[in-house]
């Protein structure tokens, strides 16, 4: 069944739409990403104008995140205060990240900023939790325990410090702001939620407790997507609800079936197939920037 | 206005030996939520007061969509990577252009006639003549079916009738689509139609582009009030589901 999408202004087939949106959700379902960083690609592949994927893309997270963050507030797994700072550092960098967007739209040049984004992006995060979970699965294997981290570094001794008692830390605001502009700029220009960055960020570098960690990620993630989309919105009209309506059926339906198949695989296990898959999208766009293309010219809206 | 100025031509010139009339199946075309293309079929009559002269008799189609200002943009090689490095605005480019022939187009239509009606596809672009930025676009239009030349395509019988049909692809711009009917004997252009049909979206499509582009704070807010509502729900199905 082809759709019309009014934005787009493409024809697209509405169950391939569906296909793509329930794929997706059951990853995000088992591995608890948003999986914003699968799909945007996935829509570019599939003929979706990059402007319109990227825009829609945030508006889908805000549907999944806040599926997400109700389970979790029912868990009391939100620390609203963290959430709260990385929120602030988050609006900052989704409003400079638009910004960037727009400026390198008028050269031309939007999609090789967001194909090297996405390169560089998942190719680090990729390999990195390949590495991590590779190590895990040796160490479970060999019946060592894993080391704990050190719980003090730089980080704790910047000022600005604040009380965060859900997460049981008392550090500096300066950091949580950083990371939420980083993430902000990247929602804005990748069209991810950037759960994937946040995540590791929030462990490693803020040390917070994991099981606070995906609930807190969830809950400003919501905002910065938000108002990611009413920029891309208001800014350059290229929000396709249509779009966003067809990849979110498909999306709900997928995460509820993947969280249940994740339930019966082991964490290293989960955390290895995903890094593969990682590196696999990360491996295809690198390839179709270094391969010389088909066709060297492509066609844009004029406007000088 | 056009059907006018068409009109008035006709009865400036001298008494015609063959005239076009003609017709399209439908006045206008719609995308729908579900529209996937369309085709639209042109057809008619040439009238003669006079017994058919000798000579190869052309029909030429041509359907030409709202034009838009394009730029063509060339990737090279820098620092390993393939970057766009030059490009060139093309002002005035139909967005959708169909030439339907009887014959093949050489025979049907003299280089000066076509350079005076603009009729082949480096005609009708106008950018410098010759340049690569030009041919790529002809070709990526092409690629797109949205140039298309089908030579041969336009029936002809009996030296009367004729009729073809131009297909319409799924991803169409809004707009006056202008058809054009060239009547030719060898390569001379002797009769010239001009018809117009409105391409728009309709229904859903229309009132979503509308809001988006009008009211795109509203639009935004729909977009966030339909994500939430979808995310509450799935959220409170799925607890149900797990009770």
């Amino acid at each position: 069944m082809q759709i019309y999408l009014p934005i787009a202004e493409v024809s697209v087939n509405a169950f391939l739409l569906f296909g793509l949106g329930g794929i997706v959700g059951i990853l995000s379902g088992m591995f608890g990403v948003g999986g914003g960083f699968l799909m945007t690609p996935l829509l570019f592949f599939i003929g979706i104008p990059p402007a319109v994927a990227v825009a829609t893309e945030a508006n889908q997270i805000v549907a999944s995140s806040f599926s997400g963050v109700l389970a979790h507030f029912k868990r009391k797994t939100v620390d609203l205060k963290m959430g709260t700072v990385l929120l602030v550092g988050g609006l900052i960098g989704a409003a400079l990240g638009v910004v960037i967007f727009n400026y390198l739209k008028s050269l031309g040049q939007v999609d090789l900023l967001v194909r090297l984004c996405y390169v560089v992006f998942l190719g680090i995060i990729g390999s990195l939790m390949f590495v991590e979970s590779l190590k895990a699965i040796r160490q479970t294997s060999a019946g060592t325990v894993v080391p704990k981290r050190r719980k003090h570094n730089w980080v704790h001794n910047l000022p600005f410090k604040m009380k965060f008692r859900v997460s049981g830390l008392y550090i500096s605001a300066i950091p949580p702001i950083l990371v939420g502009v980083c993430v902000g700029i990247l929602a804005a220009i990748m069209g991810v939620g950037g759960g994937f960055i946040m995540v590791p960020a929030m462990i490693y570098l803020l040390g917070m407790p994991t099981k606070v960690v995906v609930g807190t990620s969830l809950f400003q993630i919501i905002f910065v997507t938000a108002f990611t989309t009413m920029l891309h919105a208001t800014t350059n009209y290229t929000v396709d609800v249509v779009l966003a309506v067809l990849l979110l059926v498909g999306g709900v339906i997928g995460a509820q079936v993947g969280t249940r198949i994740g339930v019966h695989l082991k964490a290293e296990q989960l955390r290895i197939l995903l890094a593969l898959m990682v590196i696999a999208v990360c491996g295809k766009l690198a390839f179709d920037l270094i391969i010389q293309p088909a066709e060297l010219y492509s066609l844009g809206a004029g406007g000088h | 206005m056009l059907r006018l100025l068409a009109l008035l031509c006709c009865l400036a010139l001298p008494s015609h030996a063959e005239e076009i009339v003609s017709d399209l199946s439908r006045d206008e075309v719609s995308i729908n939520v579900t529209f996937n293309g369309s085709d639209i079929l042109v057809f008619g009559a040439i009238r003669r007061d006079a017994p058919e002269p000798d000579g190869l008799l052309g029909v030429i189609v041509t359907v030409a969509g709202p034009e838009e200002d394009i730029t063509v943009r060339r990737k090279d090689r820098r620092f390993g990577i393939w970057v766009n490095v030059d490009e060139e605005n093309i002002v005035e480019v139909p967005s959708f252009y169909a030439v339907a022939t009887s014959a093949p187009l050489d025979k049907v239509l003299l280089p000066d006639e076509d350079i005076r009606e603009g009729v082949t596809f480096s005609q009708v672009v106008p950018a410098a003549d010759g340049s690569d930025f030009e041919d790529a676009l002809i070709r990526i239009k092409e690629d797109q079916s949205k140039f298309q030349l089908n030579e041969g395509d336009v029936s002809l019988s009996r030296g009367t009738l004729f009729s073809t049909s131009i297909e319409l692809p799924a991803n169409l711009t809004e707009g006056f689509y202008f058809n054009r009917i060239l009547l030719t004997r060898d390569g001379e252009i002797i009769d010239r139609y001009e018809t117009a049909i409105p391409v728009k979206k309709v229904g859903i499509e229309r009132w979503l582009y509308n809001l988006a582009q009008q009211m795109p704070f509203w639009y935004g807010i729909m977009s966030l009030a339909i994500a939430i509502a979808a995310g509450w729900l799935a959220s409170a199905a799925f607890s149900l589901a797990r009770r």
